[in-house]
Parts: structure tokens; sequence; C-alpha cells
């Protein structure tokens, strides 16, 4: 045990007295900075999905549970979409750059529940490509949550590097503003799918349309040139 | 040594050039792994994941003996289980969450309880509510109960018909309507304290649906008191419309000339019509109501006609056209 704490003592200290003119932390490996950052997010995403799992095998999801694991993953779906889209201007406002090396796998996490949401519906409604149809013609609730889904699919498919890379930044990044056109028709379909208490849903538009304003004051004020 | 990685460099003291220890980063990056699994995952439960199933209702006082053999409007259909029954209701007076009716129900006095019964009737009364079941013999009814929102239940009431109730306050020559009038109490009722729906929670009928032998009044569910979170201490039960209608809590009776104002319709009337007669065939604006998840299975079934008494009630309506009066 002393040794332990004498150990860490010097650790804390010793690089510094030994080499005062480098900077605090010393160079680190090619490791990336906070290598803990992005699995944590992604296990932690996945957290939910686990739990609900967990849930449904021990009953705990009450007398509907296809309705209950239904909105549970809707719910995350929007939320998880909000969080990647307050990287941006978290990392703007504040300086700091982790935000960006989470906004894919939120993004991502985003996606991830959306298809799980719609592929509870469709066990819902017994696969039949009929009554999928039909709602989703007929219906602007489920249209605007379907589309949602469909927007959000090339920006899935186009979130490597390599992506990036094939279609040149500019164009990936046209193509990734639709993540706001998803954003306002998934706060639109959870809207219209709440029966009565509107406030839930209000904070989504309300943090949304926050997100979107900072955007936009962004955009319209000149950036600075290097 | 002890706990001291025998492979960790001693010289690593002194080299500022030396990474940081091995094990020391692990563990530092481990616990900020777990703190951001912990912060995220936690956050994403509390947001998202409604609590367990809610603890079912205590059972009442038993009111009835044993089941009789089914009778004429009786389904054979399996009951759905007491604890789901009274876990999964929609009560929007105790709170718009499945669970919050049954969390909640204990702040609900069904005793001493008061009911006024006007309007258009040749004998209106004031009367207490075990007075007024004592006037009917209990009879059990197991109804299916076919929610709006497309779950539905089988429930064993127990209770009187309305028609009973009606012929004994005499609706006069001018009475073509029945409107309830549910309890308006915030101090029971917590879900009042907000305006989710305008207050009191008004329902009612024609006055031939009212006199349908099949309409009836509910005091118990499976041979007990009814509970708190299905709508004690008296409830209509309209089997033959969706959930909404058989409003709970009732508190007023009233028989009036013209149609009454009644909360859904009020609160979204091109989703919710006065008759809500369960149809498959006319779609909620959000969701289609061919089909139904009986609670207990996992999959759909179709949904019938007038909830499956279209012999019986079917006739009401002739020449009536049901898109338009949904």
């Amino acid at each position: 045990m002393k040794d332990v704490r004498r150990l860490s003592a010097q650790g804390r200290n010793g690089g510094e007295l030994a080499a005062p003119a480098l900077p605090r932390r010393v160079p680190r490996r090619a490791a990336p900075p906070l290598p803990w950052l992005a699995p944590g997010v992604v296990v932690g995403g996945l957290l939910p999905a686990g739990v609900l799992l967990l849930d449904a095998l021990t009953g705990a999801l009450g007398a509907n549970p296809v309705q209950r694991a239904t909105l549970q993953t809707g719910l995350l779906a929007l939320t998880l979409l909000i969080l990647s889209l307050a990287c941006t201007p978290l990392r703007r406002l504040t300086g700091w750059t982790w935000p960006a090396r989470i906004r894919k796998a939120l993004g991502l996490l985003a996606f991830g529940y959306a298809a799980l949401h719609f592929l509870i519906y469709l066990f819902d409604h017994a696969f039949t490509p009929g009554v999928v149809l039909e709602d989703v013609v007929k219906r602007p609730f489920v249209t605007v949550g379907f589309a949602a889904l469909l927007l959000l699919l090339p920006l899935a498919l186009t979130s490597t590097r390599d992506a990036v890379r094939r279609l040149g930044f500019p164009k990936w990044q046209r193509l990734h503003q639709l993540v706001y056109v998803a954003a306002s028709l998934g706060v639109l379909h959870y809207w219209w799918g709440v029966k009565k208490d509107h406030t839930p849903p209000l904070v989504a538009v309300l943090v949304v349309a926050f997100l979107f304003a900072l955007r936009l004051i962004r955009r319209r004020r000149p950036r600075p040139r290097p | 040594m002890t706990g001291m990685p025998p492979d960790l460099p001693e010289k690593a003291e002194t080299d500022p050039q030396a990474p940081v220890r091995p094990r020391r980063e692990f563990i530092r990056n481990a616990a900020l792994f777990t703190g951001t699994v912990a912060l995220l995952g936690g956050g994403l439960e509390a947001l998202t994941r409604r609590p367990g199933a809610a603890a079912e209702a205590a059972p009442g006082e038993p009111l009835a003996q044993a089941r009789r053999p089914l009778g004429p409007y009786d389904t054979s259909e399996a009951v759905t289980p007491y604890a789901q029954a009274t876990t999964y209701n929609n009560f929007y007076e105790f709170g718009t969450g499945k669970d919050d009716p049954a969390r909640l129900a204990g702040s609900l006095k069904p005793r001493p309880w008061t009911v006024l019964i006007d309007g258009e009737v040749k004998k209106p009364v004031r009367v207490d509510i075990d007075t007024l079941q004592s006037w009917f013999p209990l009879e059990d009814r197991i109804y299916r109960m076919r929610c709006v929102e497309g779950w539905s239940m089988v429930m064993p009431w127990l209770g009187f018909p309305l028609a009973a109730l009606l012929r004994r306050i005499e609706p006069n020559s001018k009475a073509k309507y029945v409107q309830f009038t549910a309890l308006h109490d915030p101090k029971q009722f917590p879900g009042q304290r907000g305006n989710v729906l305008d207050w009191p929670y008004v329902e009612g009928l024609r006055l031939d649906e009212a006199l349908h032998p099949l309409t009836f009044m509910a005091v118990g569910l499976q041979g007990r008191v009814l509970p708190g979170q299905n709508g004690a201490p008296l409830r209509l039960v309209v089997p033959w419309k969706y959930g909404f209608k058989s409003i709970k809590s009732v508190v007023r009776i009233t028989l009036t000339q013209k149609q009454p104002r009644t909360t859904w319709a009020l609160a979204a009337p091109d989703e919710y019509g006065f008759y809500a007669n369960v149809n498959p065939a006319v779609p909620h604006p959000r969701w289609s109501q061919a089909t139904e998840r009986r609670i207990g299975e996992l999959r759909r079934r179709p949904t019938l006609p007038f909830n499956g008494y279209a012999e019986q009630v079917a006739h009401l309506y002739k020449g009536m056209d049901l898109r338009r009066f949904f």
C-alpha cells in the first residue's frame, strides 16, 4: 500500500519536476485522447437496449409490452438524435473538442434505435405490408416518422471517414444537413403520437428549435479567417 | 512490493519521456469509461424508461357469491388477469400514464359518495352510493373492453343495468339523452390539477343506448369492490363503444333534451366522436382500428364491428352513416 501511495504521488509531480519546460501532460502515445469517451458513449447508449431486453424477458414492461417497447425506443432515438445535434454547438460555444468525437456514435445510436422502433412497429403489425403501407400513406403521424427514419438511413450509411473522403467534405456536409429535417420530422411524429399531454413533446420541440437557432445565428456571423 | 505489476520499469519514475504508467492509466480510463456509461446510460434510462409494472390493486372487499353460469351477454373468452386489469388503465384524472391510476388511486375516497340524478326525470334524487347499490340485485357481466388506442381486455364486472336505474327514476317525455359527470376534485384526482382535459369528465348516451340491456353500471370487478383505478365507486360500462365512453367515478346522471357535450369529442372532435362505436372500418386519424391487442397476447387480433356486439346493438344505428357519426 505504501509503495502505491508513494508512486502515485511521484506520478503526479515527478514529470514536472524533472522537465519543467514541457507541457504538463507529457507526450502521450499514439492512443487517441480521451480513449474512454467514444466506447463509453457506445456502451452507455446501448445500455437501455439491454435493459429493455431484460425488462421484456422478465415481464417488467407491464400489461402492453409491445407498446411500451415502441414508445421507449422512439424516445431513445429522438433523445440521442438531439444529443448528436447538440455536439457541434457545444463544441463551438465552449471550445471543447470532445463533443466532436462522440457525435458520430450518438447519431448512429439514434439511427439504431429508430430502426428498432420501426422493427417493433412492423412486428406489432405482423409484418403485413398492406397494413404498413396504408399507415405510411394515409396517416401523417406514421408518414413523418417513416420519413425521418428514411432520411437517417443515408446519413448512417455515410458515417464512415471513408465516405467523407469519397463524397468530399462539402458534399458530405450538405448531405448530413438532412439531420435537421429528420429531427424536425421526428419531433412532429412525437407530437402527433401523444394523445393529450403535450408537455414532453413540447420540451423536445423547444430543445430542437434552440439548437437550430444556435446554428442559424452562427451561420449569419462571418466566420473568422485564420 | 504489493500490487505492483512486475514489468513496470523502475526508471519510469525518473524518465520524463516515459509514458504514463500503464496500470494507472488503465484504471483511470476504466473509471472514466464507467462514468461515461453510467452518465449516458443512466440519463437515457431516466428519460425514457417507464418504471416497471405498477403494483396491482389490493383486492377489495368481496361483493358477490360464487359465479353463476355464463349469462346471455357474457363472453366466454379468457378474463384479463386482475393484475393487468388494475395496473394498465386510462384514467386521466390520475395522470396520462397507464400506470398513474394504479399508483395514485389511493387518493380517491369512494366512500362516502353521493350520486345526483336529475334533469328530465320524474323522480330526481340525490342518493348515497350504498343506498343506490341496494336498490338492485348485483349481476355479473363478462364484457370485452376495447380501448380507442387499439388494445382490449375482458372484464368481469359486477353491477346493475343502467336501464333498471332509469326505470326507477322515470325519464319524462322530453328526455332524449343521458349525460354522465365524473367527480371533479383535484385533491382526490391529482391529474385534475393540470388542464389536460376540460374537467369534469363528461360522457353521454342516447336514451335508447342507455336503455339497452348491455349498458351497465359497474360497482365491482372480479367479485370485489371496484378499485379506484377502474373507476370506483360507480362507473358506466358500454361494451360496444370505445373505452373512453365508459366514464368512471360518476357523481351525476342527468337526463337531457340535447346531445351532451362530451369531453373527448370536445378535446379532439376530429378524432373522437359522440357515438364512438367500435368500428374496424373507421380508422382513427393516427392509426387503424382494424386490429387490437388483447392485453396478455403478443399478436394483434381483428377488431369486430361494435366490439362483437353487432347482433345486439347494430339495429340502434340503422340508417346512420357510421363514418360520419363515428
